[in-house]
């Protein structure tokens, strides 16, 4: 359980005059769940874009299984799953298509099982087979984030990450998706990391959290230090309260 | 220290230089990245399939008709503008000449790039802004032989073929009027259009047409690509591709003519 996963050291992310991230440090521990949280444009979406290669840091460490991402040659995405923040499915395939996108463009699977077993993925997050042929435009963002998942899940990762997994969902459908996410990362055995601001999903999914906040890592803990804590920056956040020393820039 | 001069002195120049300056440079850099990609596998074949049909056979109503009403009006105009004497051949070689060289090739080429240059990056850039590009990278599909290849391949192939087509509609608009306006000898119509016709001014236009392919799609697909902001980024990257591509290709006309024609 010791083991990073992933490492991350002083990363820094600029976009032009705009620092985004400012020296974060960070471990994920193997098997781990690991909660980001922090405000709205904090640079949560933009910490785990780096992780994955989608940005490339301005300077800064990030390792993976103790390998510097940049410099290996191995495919890293191989290792990773992704829901995206609006489920990014690609509107151009069918809910199927969309779930066996990795298998079909490998070729190593015909095209009848790969829709077998996009079907049983369907079915794990909670979809119905007839789900499969529709388009995603058709469904609804909560069937959307399903799919997304299924499709992210269906190639065992060792790590999926999670960008705001509950937001825009209504609270019943929110712990849905918590469950799904605690399911789908135990079944795999995976390490995950999950970026959100709806502490009921954080405290309901997380082994330890983590606060991002002028971009940096200001505290990490688990969830029953988080509540013990006095940390007033970490206060004020899960209190959601307006008064306090994080200043909200309108 | 000389970072700090040159800061001062790019300042000072201006913004909007500096700005062209760096998209020139992302450009070429996009440029590059596509057209190395093209060579690489694995080759999407159904996605190129699908370009190729939209591109081209959908095409054919918009090229036929603008090449049909081009062929027609420089048989009128030439007719106007020319004594009654030797009419007749002077018509069709006329419309020949300017309808195989300049006409189909650059009116399609107009008319396609308002067509897919537009969808091209209105689809890709909203792929873009709704992370279906960071989804694509994520499931190991590299986007510039997913998304961009397919594209570019499917323009370059189809283009030379639309062009041909619209030669045959062209010309045949050029009949039209000949013998139904001007009361032409329907038969020598066609034969003066066979002596005049030269095959190296039916594959210029042709190699043309590639080149506006290549424009087209490669306008299409880095405005889609390097849009951001929702909807409103997506619009703006519409119009960008449409009219550089339209300019660009009003430029490689010319110069493709020149290295070919100005002997
Ligand atoms: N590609 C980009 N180009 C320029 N600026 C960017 C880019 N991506 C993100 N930013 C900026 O970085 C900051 C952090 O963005 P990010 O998407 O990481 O926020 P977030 O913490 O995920 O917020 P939210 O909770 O609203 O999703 C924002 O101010 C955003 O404007
Ligand atoms: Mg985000």
């Amino acid at each position: 359980m010791a083991e990073n996963k992933i490492e991350i050291r002083n990363l820094y992310k600029a976009f032009g005059k705009k620092k985004v991230l400012n020296g974060v440090d960070l471990d994920v521990k193997k098997g781990e769940s690991l909660v980001v949280i922090g405000g709205s444009g904090t640079g949560k979406s933009v910490l785990i874009k780096c992780i994955q290669g989608l940005l490339i840091p301005d300077s800064g460490s990030i390792k993976i299984d103790g390998v510097e991402t940049v410099e290996t040659s191995e495919n890293i995405h191989e290792k990773m799953g992704m829901l995206f923040q609006g489920a990014a499915l690609f509107d151009s395939l069918s809910v199927w298509e969309n779930v066996a996108f990795v298998p079909l463009g490998k070729g190593k699977m015909s095209k009848k099982d790969a829709k077998t077993e996009a079907i049983r993925v369907l079915r794990q997050v909670g979809l119905a087979p007839d789900v499969a042929d529709l388009s995603p435009a058709e469904l609804s963002g909560g069937m959307q984030k399903r799919v997304g998942l299924a499709r992210a899940i269906i190639t065992k990762p060792e790590i999926i990450f999670f960008d705001e997994p509950t937001t825009g969902l209504d609270p019943i459908m929110a712990d849905v998706i918590n469950d799904l996410i605690i399911e789908s990362a135990r079944g795999l055995g995976a390490t995950t990391l999950t970026i959100t601001h709806d502490m009921a999903s954080a405290r309901k999914i997380a082994d330890r959290i983590a606060m991002l906040y002028h971009g940096k890592i200001i505290w990490i803990g688990t969830v029953k230090e988080m509540e013990n804590s006095d940390n007033p920056y970490l206060q004020q956040f899960i209190t959601g309260n307006a008064q306090g020393p994080i200043q909200v820039e309108v | 220290m000389l970072k700090k001069t040159l800061g001062t002195f790019l300042q000072t120049l201006g913004k909007a230089p500096l700005a062209f300056i760096i998209n020139l440079g992302y450009f070429t850099q996009f440029v590059a990245k596509s057209v190395y990609n093209c060579f690489m596998p694995p080759f999407y074949f159904r996605l190129f399939g699908m370009q190729f049909l939209n591109i081209g056979f959908y095409s054919l109503p918009v090229v036929g008709l603008t090449t049909l009403f081009a062929g027609m009006v420089i048989a009128i105009q030439t007719y106007s503008g020319i004594s009654e004497y030797g009419a007749e051949s002077v018509v069709a070689s006329v419309v020949l000449i300017s309808v195989t060289r300049e006409l189909a090739p650059v009116l399609s080429a107009l008319m396609v790039a308002g067509r897919i240059g537009a969808a091209m990056a209105a689809e890709i850039g909203t792929m873009r802004v709704t992370e279906q590009i960071d989804a694509l990278i994520t499931l190991s599909a590299n986007p510039f032989r997913y998304l961009i290849a397919p594209r570019i391949w499917a323009a370059i192939i189809v283009m030379p073929l639309l062009v041909l087509f619209g030669d045959i509609i062209g010309i045949f608009g050029g009949y039209l009027v000949g013998v139904y306006k001007l009361d032409f000898n329907p038969a020598n119509y066609i034969t003066n259009t066979m002596d005049f016709m030269k095959s190296t001014d039916i594959i210029m236009g042709m190699v043309k047409a590639g080149v506006f392919g290549f424009i087209i799609s490669v306008m299409g697909c880095y405005h889609g690509y390097r849009s951001k902001g929702g909807a409103q980024g997506v619009g703006e990257a519409t119009t960008n591709a449409v009219v550089t591509a339209s300019i660009l290709i009003l430029i490689a006309n010319y110069l493709i003519t020149e290295l070919f024609f100005a002997r």
